[in-house]
């Protein structure tokens, strides 16, 4: 691990400061910690933030809600608010990681968090997120867990937050402040596919602090919720997920909100599939019908071509579990 | 490299000092060992990396005050210190352990504030004011937490490696309630990975601690 300075931000405004100047913004730390120990992440200067008054979910004046950026996974997961509204939320929290890293990392460390890909985290291999320009050894490597959707020729990683997918199901949106004031931007205008520039991840400015992320109000009753397929049970990364949100009123579905993960370079929104599913009445070729469209336009690679068909199984199953659910 | 001492401080309070341990004999036996001053702590940087020793300069460094179970320090570590190698390097409370030391296995677990957290991914400087328990700290002089009590009665272990963090672990799993179900259990404590295989009899162990068993 590298020197580095470290400073606790008594207020907003100071870490702004120090943010402005070039520090980095560290809050639970779990993603961050590791890779400065292993040398991809080499910050100069550490800001603690946990210490900013960003820890409350608040329902908004519309309905929706407010979950502060410093609240961790499992104070979000265990909300009773979030329970109630938005199962799809609690469980994708709850399917990431172990309890012990739920509880030290927080919402908008959660959506920033690093790629999982093995050369990314390797300082002796290339790769064009760590040091742009060097090439991807994960694109004729050993890619069975990368991504088969918003990939490009310079990164082919996949974004590893499963509460991301579930915020980008439900259109949410990041609330950020910066030297030039606050700003909110949707959720997928805020999490960047790679392009050529995989190195830059987040429509962030330099300085800018996610201070919350906001869940639109959303049609009652609301169905929902998080499937993740995994190697092991628990404890792990998915291969494929899907969070399914469903406004089902007289026996049709009048809304549907879905995305995958475990696949995209980004929380992988199917606006297709929604499509399929508004103005139709539950049915299982329904699921069958509208989860066909899941992986269109994938791109696998060698390794990944299994997860072609594992998302589009992913999305169905629970398009039904959601779906025929009480 | 060793960085045990025969520092009393990491002793259980109840073993008597004139029988030797299998840490004292490791201690005494092996040729170096890192000096601590018990009274004014100096943590310098983990004793465990190359990179970290050769580092030219004097790193930058931090003081930070905290309690250790319910023993009050006040330390100047390096910034890059973990509150695991603050523990096992510095304060001689080994209990707790380095396997991965990269949030992946849970042999670090450790309570900070009541909860439970990977001590490795946690920054010691960032602890002002924090109480921590560790193993260490869980049993009442001579009285065993009803979860260490738990895992020999249901002989929940085979290396014992992992053990300090899986009872931890399974303090905060208790302490959060997710105790329903051997599934839950399973679920909730997943984050602590035994390579030995115990995971039957360790959700034994906090389920009879629970008291549902």
């Amino acid at each position: 691990m590298h020197p580095f300075s470290f400073t606790k931000a008594p207020s907003t405004r100071e870490a702004l400061e120090a943010g402005r100047r070039g520090g980095r913004y560290i809050a639970g730390g779990t993603t961050l910690v590791d890779l400065m120990r292993e040398t991809v992440e080499r910050p100069e200067t550490l800001v603690d933030i946990s210490g900013l008054p960003l820890d409350e979910v608040t329902v908004t004046e519309r309905g929706g809600l407010r979950i502060g950026a410093l609240v961790t996974m499992s104070e979000a997961a265990a909300h009773r608010k979030v329970r109630t509204t938005y199962p799809v939320v609690s469980q994708a929290l709850e399917l990431s990681a172990s309890a012990q890293l739920r509880n030290m990392a927080t919402l908008g460390g959660n959506i920033m968090q690093r790629t999982r890909c093995t050369y990314f985290r390797d300082v002796t291999a290339v790769c064009n997120k760590r040091e742009p320009g060097s090439g991807c050894a994960a694109r004729e490597g050993y890619n069975r867990t990368h991504a088969i959707l918003g990939t490009s020729e310079d990164c082919v990683a996949t974004h590893p937050s499963d509460a991301a997918v579930a915020f980008a199901a439900l259109d949410a949106r990041v609330h950020l402040l910066g030297p030039d004031g606050a700003r909110s931007v949707p959720f997928a205008d805020f999490l960047l596919r790679p392009g050529s520039t995989p190195n830059r991840e987040q429509a962030l400015s330099k300085g800018e602090l996610i201070t919350a992320v906001e869940i639109p109000a959303c049609p009652r009753p609301l169905k929902s919720g998080y499937l993740k397929v995994r190697d092991r049970q628990s404890y792990e990364f998915a291969l494929t997920s899907a969070a399914v949100a469903l406004h089902i009123r007289g026996g049709v579905i009048r809304e549907a909100k879905v995305a995958a993960g475990g696949v995209g370079t980004v929380p992988w929104k199917l606006p297709a599939v929604e499509r399929a599913l508004i103005g139709e009445r539950p049915s299982e070729r329904l699921w069958a019908r509208a989860a066909e469209s899941a992986a269109d336009g994938a791109r696998p690679l060698e390794h990944n071509r299994f997860k072609v068909e594992l998302l589009k199984r992913t999305v169905e199953r629970q398009l039904r579990i959601v779906g025929e659910s009480k | 490299m060793s960085t045990e001492t025969s520092e009393s401080a990491a002793l259980p309070p109840t073993r008597p000092s004139s029988t030797p341990s299998r840490r004292t004999f490791i201690a005494t036996t092996s040729a170096a060992g890192g000096v601590i001053a018990a009274g004014g702590l100096v943590a310098g940087p983990s004793l465990l990396g190359v990179e970290e020793a050769v580092a030219a300069e004097a790193p930058p460094s931090s003081r930070v005050s905290l309690t250790v179970n319910g023993k009050r320090y006040t330390v100047t570590v390096d910034n890059r210190t973990s509150l695991l190698d603050l523990l096992r390097e510095h304060l001689g409370l080994t209990g707790s352990k380095k396997g991965c030391n990269a949030g992946a296995c849970g042999a670090c677990t450790v309570l900070v504030d009541g909860r439970r957290v990977n001590s490795c991914l946690t920054l010691a400087v960032r602890l002002e004011g924090a109480e921590v328990t560790t193993v260490e700290g869980l049993a009442k002089g001579d009285q065993l937490h009803p979860l260490q009590q738990a895992f020999i009665d249901q002989d929940a272990f085979q290396c014992g490696y992992c053990t300090p963090g899986q009872i931890v672990s399974g303090v905060g799993c208790m302490q959060e309630g997710h105790t329903g179900s051997a599934e839950e259990i399973r679920e909730w404590m997943s984050g602590n990975i035994c390579r030995c295989g115990c995971y039957v009899k360790i959700v034994r162990a906090v389920e009879q601690a629970s008291g549902r068993k």
